[in-house]
């Protein structure tokens, strides 16, 4: 088993509001390995993006940590001080976020930029700040360096601005690098590009990524691991081929049966019903997306549903997995999916 | 690049000249539907003696006439003299008070621009606290208060209470300029205090102010490195029309200090018709705006990258 570098165990993060306490993140735990990919999947407002800011302790002056542990290499980093903390942002854990065109200073050179991410954690001089700058460049393909970075944001288009703002995350080398949907603000082509990238990235400079999405092609591309959030929970989590092959929760199920792929023939697309649950206090007992569930049961009215084990990899919370649960039937492109995956799977074990 | 600046000097220089001329020409023409004559005690004068009069000061010409000589007279630096003081020149006159009203001013704007995005800054990175309060409430106050209530009493309470400054007169160097230049410097630091607590506001909320924080900055280091600049450009318009109307001086304020400046000498033309410093007066205050406005616009090339001359323009 891998080193496990950043676990986070049993996190619950919630935001004063005027309509009353929200309670984001609920309960949120998992880990993440050396030079692994994590990909973070849900819906806006399912608590992705408030987890992994509260690795970063970036979050809203009315949000609270209400509970849990963040673990970087055993090191709690809720337990530092705001100024341990400064230590840790940028040089062990960094972040690339949404839109790179509102990332960076619209009136400092990106050359700077960049070098500030250096001499804010190493203590180097001028010209060796330049120098790595000018190495970071070359790394994410910003082609003529020297010239380049003393050019100012408005001068580069979107896709190179992203490259920028992902050279910058990498400065000091950070064992974690949390990318918040990173390509969502691109257009289709770029997106790849930059995905292709944050690959090759992390097979050169081995930091171990958590890669916030809503979108399952970009997953497919990406992911070792993948971990579904619903409601500020997570509820499925396991390898990619586990999630995409062999989903056990219905709200997987309804994510992947979303989702178009080459053989989708069906006059529209499948949608999940209704909305996600507001959290605001109190919130609603028993399983938070039993409402929208063509496959609840009584059982999630009431109660939780807690993890079950599919495999030493692959945990769901459903009460589907109950051994008393009466047994679901798929959606027919999943099932065929299944099918196949594990036919492929048996022939290659034989 | 260097071209490119060459011609942007020389269209700005031109568009600066056109200004200034437009400006003469309505002001001369505007003046000249002034009621009475420049002399004090016209009620005594005869027909026959304002039109001696006249004749001696070109008065009786035609208005596009003295028009064309004022025009080639200021062309050749004749500002012609002054109509209350018949053997002082309109270039004397105020030369011996520009220099103090524009100290007065430019330490004013300096000052209170200063300490107002300080307060402005202050404010912003606190914001919601008492301190933050303190420092709108601060700019309300100081945007309200008439500069002449402030005036007295910094008088009373430094001149006479503590003693420590001079009440008023410009005999002590530097020490004479204190309060005048506190007194005047109230409303810009106001104003520039309200401004930058807003732009601080936005700016400390974009995106690449948490960049930079998600880069391990201390907030210090964020607000002066990265906020600051952000949140000065706009801040500079206003900042030039503000220095302007501080270094042509303050009526009242150069009146309650006794300060031999400017501002009075506006006034006092205007109601004794006395036609050359009028224009004299108009020609110097414009000149200023112009020439503010012209370096505000050099200063936003240096400060904004994106409006930079030299750039691309892609």
């Amino acid at each position: 088993m891998a080193h496990v570098r950043l676990e986070v165990k049993n996190l619950s993060v919630s935001f004063s509001t005027f309509a009353g306490k929200v309670h984001a993140v609920r309960g949120v735990s998992f880990s993440l390995c050396d030079g692994e990919t994590l990909a973070i999947v849900g819906e806006s407002g399912s608590g992705k993006t408030v987890t992994c800011r509260s690795v970063m302790r970036l979050l809203a002056k009315n949000a609270s940590i209400d509970s849990g542990e963040i673990l970087l290499d055993g090191t709690d980093l809720l337990r530092l001080s705001e100024r341990e903390m400064r230590q840790v942002r940028g040089n062990e854990v960094a972040m690339v976020f949404q839109d790179p065109m509102t990332s960076l200073d619209p009136t400092m050179k990106i050359g700077r930029q960049i070098e500030e991410a250096v001499t804010l954690h190493r203590k180097v001089g001028r010209r060796e700040a330049r120098s790595r700058m000018l190495e970071l460049l070359r790394l994410v393909g910003i082609e003529d360096p020297e010239r380049r970075s003393r050019q100012y944001p408005h001068e580069f288009s979107g896709g190179q601005r992203q490259r920028i703002v992902i050279a910058t995350a990498l400065a000091c080398s950070p064992k974690v690098l949390i990318a918040d949907e990173p390509t969502t603000a691109l257009d289709v082509t770029m997106q790849a590009q930059i995905i292709d990238l944050l690959k090759d990235l992390q097979r050169k400079v081995s930091t171990s990524v958590i890669f916030i999405t809503h979108d399952l092609g970009v997953v497919a591309n990406v992911a070792d691991r993948v971990a579904v959030m619903y409601a500020g929970k997570i509820v499925e989590i396991g390898l990619a081929d586990e999630i995409f092959y062999d989903p056990r929760h219905p709200y997987t199920w309804g994510l992947l049966h979303a989702m178009p792929t080459l053989d989708t023939h069906m006059p529209s697309l499948y949608t999940i019903p209704g909305s996600p649950p507001t959290l605001t206090e109190p919130v609603p007992e028993g399983d938070a997306f039993a409402p929208r569930n063509a496959y609840a049961l009584a059982v999630d009215e009431k109660y939780e549903p807690p993890f079950f084990k599919v495999s030493d990899t692959h945990y769901a919370a459903t009460w589907l997995l109950d051994p008393r649960a009466p047994k679901a039937v798929l959606p027919e492109i999943l099932a065929k999916r299944r099918r196949e995956y594990l036919e492929r799977r048996k022939r290659n074990a034989g | 690049m260097k071209n490119r600046w060459l011609r942007f000097l020389g269209r700005r220089l031109l568009y600066m000249a056109l200004t200034l001329w437009i400006i003469v020409t309505i002001t001369f023409l505007l003046m000249s539907f002034l009621p009475g004559t420049p002399y004090n005690n016209q009620d005594k004068l005869t027909a026959a003696q304002l039109q001696v009069l006249n004749q001696k000061y070109g008065l009786n010409q035609p208005v596009w006439q003295r028009y064309l000589t004022y025009l080639n007279n200021i062309l050749h630096g004749d500002f012609g003299i002054s109509l209350q003081f018949s053997d002082q020149k309109v270039t004397t006159l105020l030369g011996n008070r520009v220099g103090v009203s524009m100290q007065l001013g430019i330490q004013a704007a300096v000052f209170g621009t200063v300490v107002g995005i300080v307060l402005g800054t202050i404010a912003a990175m606190k914001h919601n606290t008492w301190i933050d309060t303190f420092c709108s409430l601060f700019a309300i106050v100081g945007r309200s208060a008439p500069n002449f209530v402030v005036a007295v009493l910094l008088q009373f309470v430094f001149a006479v209470t503590l003693g420590v400054l001079p009440i008023g007169l410009w005999n002590e160097g530097f020490r004479s300029t204190v309060l005048p230049t506190l007194a005047l410097s109230i409303s810009p630091m106001a104003d520039s205090a309200r401004f930058i607590r807003t732009e601080m506001l936005e700016v400390l909320n974009s995106d690449y102010i948490e960049f930079a924080r998600a880069k391990g900055m201390s907030e210090l280091h964020l607000v002066v490195f990265h906020g600051l600049r952000n949140a000065l450009i706009p801040l500079i318009t206003i900042l030039g029309p503000i220095t302007v109307s501080l270094m042509t001086g303050s009526l009242v304020v150069e009146n309650i200090f006794a300060v031999p400046g400017i501002g009075e000498q506006f006034t006092k033309s205007v109601l004794t018709n006395d036609y050359y410093t009028i224009m004299a007066m108009t020609i110097l205050f414009s000149a200023l705006l112009v020439v503010v406005i012209f370096l505000t616009d050099i200063l936003y090339q240096i400060i904004d990258p994106r409006v930079r001359i030299g750039g691309d323009r892609s």
